[in-house]
C-alpha cells in the first residue's frame, strides 16, 4: 500500500524510537502535520511558542535522556528561526534532527513565498544536511540523518523536504543506516599510543586531568571513574563535563577555564603531565595558549581528528571512543596516589574559598547573592536535579556552586552562550528524564529572550522549576564593563516587568523573594511543588563573578577579586 | 614558524549536492582566499576529486584539513606543495582575425609559446595554453598588446608525485 512522503517522514520518526518531537506549524510543512494527526498517541508533539525554543527544547531533551533531538518547522522564518539552536547544537555537539519544510520543488529558487535557502544558510552550522524533493528518498534519508546525528561526535542534522514531496506517494520500507564509507564514526586508535600513555602516566608526578562532555556523550562515566581512581590523578571539568563525575568525588578538583577554580587553572600551568579527555581545548578554557601548560606533556583522548593538535598540540594522541580507549589504559597503568599533588589542589582551594567561596555562599552583605541561591537549591534537592543554566553571570555561579550526584544533570549552552537556552531546555530536560527534578536558573536578560516558551509549559503542564535571578542588569556584560570599561555601563541596566505577574498570566504557580529570611522557604516550596513553577529572586545587582581569567590572560592570572 | 606557502589541496568525495558549498564554508569561516578551484571526476567511479589551490602555513591548512575530512561525504583530503606535484592551468585567448594576417609578430608569439590554434574563423581565433601560471600569464602579456577579445584561465588541475592513499583508504574502507 502506498502512503504519502508525509506519512513516511512519521514511521521513519517512529523506527527511530522518537516519541516526543517539538515543533511549529506553517504552510510548507503542513501535510506533515495532517499526518501528525493521526499518530498522535504514538509521537507526542510538542508546540512551542517560537521555532527557537523547538531546537533548544530537542537539545534539552537529547542532552537528559541520551537520545537524539528532534525538531520540526515550516520553511521561510519557521526555518531561520531554527538556526541559533542550530548552531547551539553543532559547537556543543548535541545530537538534532531538524526537519523544515520547503516549497514545491518545482518553485526551489524562484523566490517563492516563504522561500529561503535554508540548506546554504545551515551548512556551516551542521553536521550533516539534505534536501528531499522525492517521497521516496525519505526513509533512506531519515536513516542516514538519525545515523550521522547520534554516532561519533553527535551533531544537528538538517534535513528539508519541499512540499510536493511531502504529498507524493510512495512504498515505504525502513532499514536503519549502518555505515557510510566516506564517514568513520568510530575512529579505532592506534595501539602504540595507548602504550605510550601508560609510560607517560606511570612516570608523572604531577599528572592532570581536564575532562569534557566526551565522556558524558560517550556513556563512559564509569569507565572515567576506574581510570582516575586507577591512577589517582586529580580531575576538573570544563563547563561542558559537569556531572559527568560527582562534585563530592574526592579526585574532582573543580571547574578549569575563564569563571572556574583557583587552584585546577593555576596548576594547569604547574602538572608535568595534563591529560584531556572528550575536551576540545576551547579558548575559554585555555586562557591564552602561548602560556597554557607549555611545562606539561600532553595527552589528548578524543574522538573528532579534527580536534588533535587544532588549539593545544598533543605529545600523545589517542583517537576514538573514550568508552573504549580509556579501559585500554586503565588496564596497562599502575595503581598510584597522588596525595601531595592533590593536596596542592586542596590548599589552593582553601585560597578561593576565603576569598571568594565564603562570600558568594554566605554573604554578609544584606541583599541576596546568586551564590547562596544555588547552595540553597543544592540543600532542597540533595544534588538530584537536573540544573538547565541559561547564560551570564547566573550560569557561572550554577556551574561552580551546584551539586551533582549524577551525570546529565547539567545543561547549559557551552560553546555558543545563547541567552534564552534554558527555559525551552528545561522543557525538554523534563521530557527526557521525566522522573527527576529540573531547575532551569535563568538571568532577567536571558529569561526574556525565550519568555514566550511559558505558554509552552503552561499548555503541557511539565513541571519544570524556574528560578530566574532577578539583578535588573545584563550582568556579565555589566561585570566587563565595570572591570574593562571604566564601568561605562552602557545599556546594560534593564528596566524590568512584573515577572510573577507574567508568570501568572500564564497560570503558573509564582512567587518572588528578595529576603534571606524567606529564601530557604520558598525554595524548599518550589521543590515539592508538582507542577511548574516559577520562583524570581532579587539578588545583588552588581555582584562580581570571580575567580576570572581576563581575555586573552595565561590561566595562571587568574583573578580573585 | 613557518612562513605561507601555496599549498594545492586535493579532496575525494561523494559527488553531493552542496559539498561544494560545505568545503569553501571552511576555507569563509577561517577567512582564507582560496587561489583557485577545480572539481571533476577522479579516477575512482563515482568519486569526485576537489583540487583547491590556496596560500597558507603548513599548520593552518593542517587544521583545514582534518575539517575537511570531518565533513560527512569527503572521504579523505591531502595538501601537497608546488614541488610534490605536477600541476596545469589551461589558458583560451580570442584574438581579432585580422590581426593574424595584419601582424606578422603574432604568429610568432603562437609558434614561440607552443600555443595552440583551436578555431580560427573569419572573425576570431582562438588559442588555448597550458602550462604554468607563468606561460599563460605571457603569452596573455604577449599578446595584450593586440587585442584580446576575450581570455580566461582555469583552475589549476594537479596529480602528485607519490601515489595517493586514497584506494587504500577506500579498502581499508570503513565499512565494518
Ligand atoms: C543571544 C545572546 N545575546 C547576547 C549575549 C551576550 N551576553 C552574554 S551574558 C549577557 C548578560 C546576561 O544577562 P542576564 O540574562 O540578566 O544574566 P546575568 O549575567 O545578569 O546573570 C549578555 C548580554 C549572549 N550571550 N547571547
Amino acid at each position: 500500500m502506498k502512503i504519502q512522503g508525509s506519512e513516511a517522514l512519521i514511521k521513519c520518526l517512529l523506527e527511530e524510537d522518537v516519541d516526543i518531537i517539538y515543533g511549529y506549524p506553517g504552510g510548507a510543512i503542513m501535510p506533515v502535520y495532517d499526518s501528525l494527526y493521526y499518530y498522535q498517541e504514538q509521537l507526542n508533539h510538542i508546540l512551542v511558542r517560537h521555532e527557537q525554543g523547538a531546537t533548544h527544547a530537542a537539545q534539552g531533551y537529547a542532552r537528559s535522556s541520551g537520545k537524539v533531538g528532534v525538531a520540526i518547522a515550516t520553511s521561510g522564518p519557521g526555518a531561520t528561526n531554527l538556526i541559533t539552536g542550530i548552531a547551539d547544537a553543532q559547537i556543543d555537539s548535541t545530537p538534532l534532527v531538524c526537519i523544515t519544510g520547503q516549497v514545491a520543488s518545482n518553485l526551489l529558487g524562484s523566490d517563492a513565498f516563504q522561500e529561503t535557502d535554508i540548506i546554504g544558510i545551515s551548512t556551516p552550522i551542521t553536521k550533516w544536511n539534505y534536501q528531499i524533493t522525492k517521497a521516496s528518498e525519505i526513509p533512506k534519508i531519515l536513516a542516514k540523518a538519525f545515523f550521522i546525528a547520534k554516532s561519533g561526535r553527535p551533531g544537528p542534522v538538517l534535513i528539508d523536504i519541499t512540499k510536493d514531496a511531502q504529498f507524493e506517494l510512495m512504498d515505504f520500507s525502513y532499514s536503519k543506516h549502518q555505515n557510510l564509507r566516506s564517514y568513520n564514526p568510530d575512529p579505532k586508535p592506534q595501539l602504540n599510543t595507548i602504550d605510550n600513555a601508560v609510560e607517560l602516566i606511570n612516570s608523572a608526578k604531577k599528572p592532570f586531568i581536564v575532562f569534557g562532555q566526551g565522556v558524558i556523550l560517550g556513556n563512559a562515566e564509569v569507565e572515567f571513574k576506574n581510570f582516575i581512581e586507577k591512577s589517582g590523578i586529580p580531575s576538573a571539568w570544563t563547563i561542558l563535563g559537569l556531572s559527568a563525575l560527582p562534585t563530592d568525588h574526592y579526585l574532582n578538583v573543580g571547574m578549569v577555564g575563564m569563571h572556574g577554580n583557583y587552584g585546577p587553572n593555576v596548576l594547569t600551568n604547574e602538572c608535568d603531565l595534563l591529560l584531556a579527555i572528550g575536551m576540545r581545548f576551547d579558548d575559554r578554557v585555555t586562557g591564552n595558549l602561548d602560556y597554557y601548560a607549555k611545562q606539561a606533556q600532553i595527552i589528548h583522548f578524543e574522538i573528532d581528528p579534527a580536534e588533535i593538535d587544532k588549539n593545544v598540540i598533543a605529545d600523545v594522541a589517542i583517537l576514538g571512543n573514550i568508552k573504549q580507549t580509556l579501559p585500554k589504559v586503565t588496564q596497562k597503568i599502575n595503581n598510584n596516589n597522588h596525595k601531595k599533588w592533590l593536596g596542592k589542589f586542596r590548599e589552593l582551594n582553601q585560597i578561593e574559598y576565603s576569598k571568594v567561596i565564603k562570600n558568594d555562599l554566605y554573604p554578609s552583605k544584606q541583599k541576596l547573592s546568586m551564590g547562596e541561591v544555588i547552595n540553597e537549591i543544592n540543600l532542597a534537592t540533595n544534588g538530584e536535579a537536573i540544573i538547565v543554566t541559561d547564560v551570564g553571570q547566573h550560569q557561572m555561579v550554577a556551574c561552580r556552586y551546584s551539586k551533582f550526584n549524577q551525570s546529565k544533570s547539567s545543561i547549559t549552552s557551552g560553546g555558543l552562550g545563547t541567552m534564552g537556552f534554558a527555559l525551552p531546555a528545561a522543557i525538554g530536560a523534563k521530557m527526557g528524564a521525566p522522573s527527576r527534578e529540573v531547575i532551569a536558573i535563568i538571568g532577567d536578560g536571558g529569561f526574556q529572550m525565550t519568555i514566550q516558551e511559558l505558554g509552552t509549559i503552561f499548555q503541557t503542564g511539565v513541571p519544570i522549576k524556574i528560578v530566574v535571578l532577578n539583578n535588573d542588569f545584563l550582568g556579565m556584560v555589566r561585570q566587563w564593563q565595570q572591570l574593562f570599561f571604566d564601568s561605562r555601563y552602557a545599556s546594560t541596566e534593564m528596566i524590568n516587568p512584573d515577572f510573577v505577574a507574567i508568570a501568572k498570566g500564564y497560570f503558573i504557580e509564582s512567587s518572588k523573594v528578595s529576603k534571606r529570611e524567606y529564601l530557604k522557604e520558598r525554595i524548599h516550596k518550589m521543590v515539592k511543588s508538582t507542577k511548574p513553577y516559577f520562583l524570581e529572586v532579587i539578588v545583588e545587582k552588581e555582584e562580581n563573578v570571580f575567580p576570572m581569567i581576563p581575555t586573552g590572560e595565561s590561566v595562571s592570572n587568574i583573578r580573585l577579586n | 614558524m613557518k612562513d605561507k606557502e601555496k599549498y594545492t589541496v586535493s579532496i575525494y568525495a561523494e559527488n553531493n549536492i552542496g559539498l561544494l558549498n560545505r568545503i569553501s564554508a571552511i576555507f569563509l569561516k577561517r577567512h582564507l582566499n582560496i587561489d583557485s578551484i577545480n572539481s571533476s571526476p577522479s579516477e575512482i567511479n563515482d568519486i569526485y576529486r576537489f583540487v583547491i589551490v590556496v596560500t597558507v602555513k603548513e599548520n593552518l591548512i593542517r587544521k583545514v584539513i582534518s575539517q575537511i575530512e570531518k565533513q560527512i561525504e569527503v572521504i579523505a583530503a591531502f595538501y601537497h606543495t608546488d614541488q610534490e606535484t605536477i600541476f596545469q592551468e589551461s589558458a583560451l585567448y580570442k584574438v581579432k582575425s585580422k590581426s593574424l594576417f595584419e601582424e606578422r609578430h603574432i604568429q610568432n608569439i603562437i609558434k614561440n609559446s607552443h600555443a595552440k590554434i583551436v578555431t580560427v574563423s573569419p572573425k576570431f581565433f582562438v588559442i588555448e595554453k597550458t602550462g604554468f601560471r607563468e606561460d599563460t600569464e605571457k603569452l596573455y602579456n604577449d599578446l595584450a598588446p593586440y587585442g584580446l577579445l576575450q581570455f580566461v584561465r582555469s583552475g589549476r588541475i594537479s596529480v602528485t608525485k607519490e601515489p595517493m592513499k586514497i584506494t587504500e583508504i577506500l579498502n581499508k574502507s570503513y565499512i565494518k
